[in-house]
């Protein structure tokens, strides 16, 4: 012994890192990619691969040659935008487009506000935003679950069961008969069904939500609270109207309602850093989703609530403190 | 159930690898230094000279106002000067540097036989000033004299004495060993306090993690009319004076208020017997159990030494400094202090020694924040620290004195938890002092 080191407490750590964090969100993300590889095949492969790639590439460069800062790439986070945008795409959809979106999910999304902890907004629903509003066509054509397993750009398409519902309603069919054209809820529940690549198979996304919550990466608060109010407010809609509205089953099994509510609204950049915050969050990000989905234009709404919110984090953040020691005298 | 406290806290890796270890009675060194700033509040006033002999036990300086306390000379010898020396803050600071004489000569009115004495024959009045005069301080480390937290302030009423033997700080096990020796005399210790504070309720809260001393208290407790042990959950910081209220009696003190406010008091149980030990025995705080250890340490152990003892002492007594060592630290890893020297002297907040090997270190290169709310989530007195941090970083002050810097009791739980190994703690220690001396200057 030479010198001694000298530093403030505390002297150890937990052993926590950024890393274990990110690689474990990854982890739970892997029941989802088996399930959209099960049920859309070769495409699903081909969209994960590249905007996967692409993410990480992008990340890689515009650090290299545009910030010039070290790179942050093994941190894992741009491989989760990337995972997350490709869980948000159809999984027929050409290679330049992915990788479009996953220049402006990193690009615009995460490094333009000063890289992973910076950025107001999901990076992959601001790339996925980007192409829904850029390549309406393309975003909306929805490959058959199932039927597509060896084929990518030439995969069949049909519509989602979001899209069969708000359009069959617009034309003044009734929902009972509507609801006969979708598929079964058990079917919906294993993923087989028309939607992007990775948010069809409800059960391999509430694995993931368990693992998370098991690891402690994530807190029950926000999936809960979002999840919970898709289903009080459409339950409510339901019963004062059964012909109009459909059920809570229904909505929570559709429109990547799981993929938004356990990955994408938790991801802890955008969200608020109190569980209070969380549960006001979640519950916006609930009514925000119904109502798009219910009285808005577009059959599905769950990208646009959750940007949304994620614009209201720093106004929560402000004023909603943590239940503070002492506050309550017994 | 096992209770604990109601908001946020950690689990770091206990690593109690001196439990067990009967304490040793560490010879006396060949010189001491004893500060006159061991504790919160004014520094005493020395009352001896260069050249004075003096004996172990006899007064070498006076408290120099209400929060303060005497100090004893820990050894017999002559004094040698009074000087500036390192101690554990890493300031040089004024010591009395005593010269030991071989005769270890205690002043006569100590009473030195081991016999348990149990009647309590002092009034609550002469209670408080017998642990005024021994020099007593809270001996978990924060070092607030004892007398004052004793003396309740009229108005105020103290329904129940609540002794700390939690020991959250992983490693040491100076307090444990000391229950298990000494529990007798923690008994009475607690019958003293309960009669000084004129209470007849005392609850001893120890973690679950000892379960031997929490069977033998208990047993030694149905002997004593009024103390109970509370078994505790094994959660970091449970021996913060406010978290341990709030785990034994479900009571928060508020912000900025002392325990007495829910009718609280708390004691550690090192100073518990310390209060035995000058009640009964007539005998002032010059010595105190010392845990020694860390990963590398060849004898680990629990020491009694006397204040002033260089630390170098105590190392040799555990088996020598080892070859890997990186850091020293006074007290536990949590909240302990980094030393620059092993010549710093035991004080009377001396609770351990963590030799922290080298790869244990360092400090982990900081990332940027990514926001994952768990600082938020493990802070026991609910806290934002990241937002403490970012406030007190940047400067803005009254938000930082908004968001309630002042009630941070700097545990620690937010730096160790953090992902991105950011200086959590660093910062805000810096946001505290700083709005506390606004606050101060306002009061003025």
């Amino acid at each position: 012994m030479s010198t001694l080191i000298i530093s403030p407490s505390p002297h150890v750590h937990s052993g926590d890192s950024v890393k274990k964090n990110m690689y474990g969100v990854i982890i739970a993300l892997l029941p989802a990619l088996a399930a959209s590889l099960w049920v859309f095949g070769l495409g699903a492969l081909v969209v994960t691969v590249t905007a996967v790639a692409a993410s990480v590439l992008f990340e890689y460069l515009i650090e290299k040659y545009l910030l010039k800062v070290p790179s942050t790439i093994s941190d894992g986070s741009a491989v989760i935008t990337g995972l997350l945008l490709a869980f948000n795409l159809p999984s027929n959809l050409p290679v330049w487009i992915i990788i479009i979106g996953a220049l402006v999910a990193i690009g615009i999304g995460k490094m333009s506000f000063g890289g992973l902890g910076n950025n107001p907004f999901n990076p992959a629903l601001v790339g996925r935003v980007f192409l829904l509003i850029s390549f309406p066509v393309q975003m909306t054509s929805w490959p058959k679950p199932m039927a597509n397993v060896g084929t990518y750009l030439d995969a069949t398409t049909g519509a989602t069961p979001l899209s069969i519902i708000k359009e069959g309603l617009k034309n003044g069919e009734k929902l009972t008969d509507l609801l006969k054209e979708i598929p079964s809820f058990a079917d919906m529940f294993l993923g087989k069904m028309g939607g992007s690549a990775g948010e069809v198979a409800a059960i391999a996304l509430l694995i993931g939500l368990v693992y998370m919550l098991v690891r402690k990466i994530i807190t029950w608060h926000i999936p809960f609270a979002v999840l919970g109010t898709i289903a009080v407010f459409t339950g409510l809609l339901n019963l004062s109207n059964p012909e109009e509205y459909a059920g809570p089953v229904f909505h929570l099994l559709t429109g990547g309602a799981m993929l938004g509510a356990i990955f994408m609204a938790t991801d802890y950049v955008t969200s608020p850093m109190t569980p209070k915050g969380q549960i006001i969050f979640g519950v916006g990000i609930g009514v925000i989703t119904v109502l798009i989905r219910v009285f808005g234009a577009y059959p599905e709404g769950m990208s646009f609530a959750i940007l949304i919110m994620n614009a209201f984090v720093p106004l929560i953040d402000r004023y909603v403190k943590p239940k503070r020691f002492g506050e309550k005298v017994k | 159930m096992l209770k604990t406290f109601s908001l946020g806290g950690v689990h770091p890796a206990e690593n109690k690898i001196s439990a067990g270890k009967k304490i040793e009675v560490l010879p006396t060194p060949a010189q001491v230094s004893v500060p006159i700033s061991q504790h919160i509040g004014a520094p005493s006033t020395p009352v001896v000279k260069k050249g004075d002999s003096v004996k172990v036990g006899q007064l070498i300086a006076k408290s120099s106002g209400f929060v303060s306390a005497n100090i004893h000379s820990p050894v017999s010898g002559t004094v040698f000067k009074i000087d500036n020396v390192l101690d554990a803050s890493g300031y040089k600071r004024p010591a009395i540097i005593i010269k030991v004489d071989g005769d270890d000569e205690w002043d006569e009115s100590i009473d030195r036989s081991p016999e348990l004495k149990k009647d309590i024959d002092l009034s609550p009045e002469e209670i408080i000033k017998k642990v005024g005069e021994a020099g007593i301080v809270g001996l978990g480390g924060a070092t607030f004299p004892s007398h004052v937290k004793l003396s309740v302030p009229p108005g105020k009423k103290c329904d129940v004495l609540i002794l700390n033997g939690v020991e959250c700080e992983p490693y040491l096990t100076s307090d444990h060993q000391l229950m298990m020796e000494k529990g007798e005399e923690i008994m009475v210790g607690a019958k003293i306090l309960m009669k000084a504070l004129k209470v007849d309720k005392c609850i001893i809260g120890i973690e679950n993690n000892k379960p031997d001393a929490i069977e033998h208290m208990n047993k030694l407790a149905q002997e004593y009319e009024g103390i109970t042990v509370q078994p505790l959950k094994v959660q970091y910081p449970q021996g913060g004076e406010k978290q341990l209220i709030d785990a034994c009696i479900g009571r928060q003190v508020p912000s900025g208020k002392l325990p007495i406010e829910v009718g609280a008091v708390v004691q550690n149980v090192g100073t518990t017997f310390a209060v035995y030990e000058a009640v009964q025995k007539n005998k002032p705080l010059f010595e105190r159990v010392v845990t020694v250890t860390g990963k590398s340490v060849k004898s680990p152990g629990n020491f009694l030494a006397r204040v002033g003892t260089p630390i170098n002492d105590l190392i040799e007594a555990a088996g020598g400094l080892p070859e890997d060592t990186g850091k020293i630290i006074g007290g536990g890893p949590m909240m302990g202090k980094a030393l620059v020297s092993t010549d710093v002297p035991v004080t009377k907040g001396s609770s351990g020694v963590l030799i922290m090997p080298d790869e244990m270190a360092h400090r982990k290169q900081a990332q940027p924040c990514i926001r994952c709310s768990k600082c938020v989530s493990v802070c026991p007195m609910g806290l934002s620290p990241y937002l403490l941090m970012t406030l007190s970083e940047k400067g803005i002050w009254d938000r930082t004195e908004e968001e309630q810097v002042m009630d941070c009791i700097e545990c620690g739980s937010c730096s160790f938890t953090c992902p991105s190994n950011r200086p959590l703690l660093d910062y805000i220690r810096l946001g505290k002092g700083t709005v506390g001396q606004i606050i101060r200057s306002r009061n003025k």
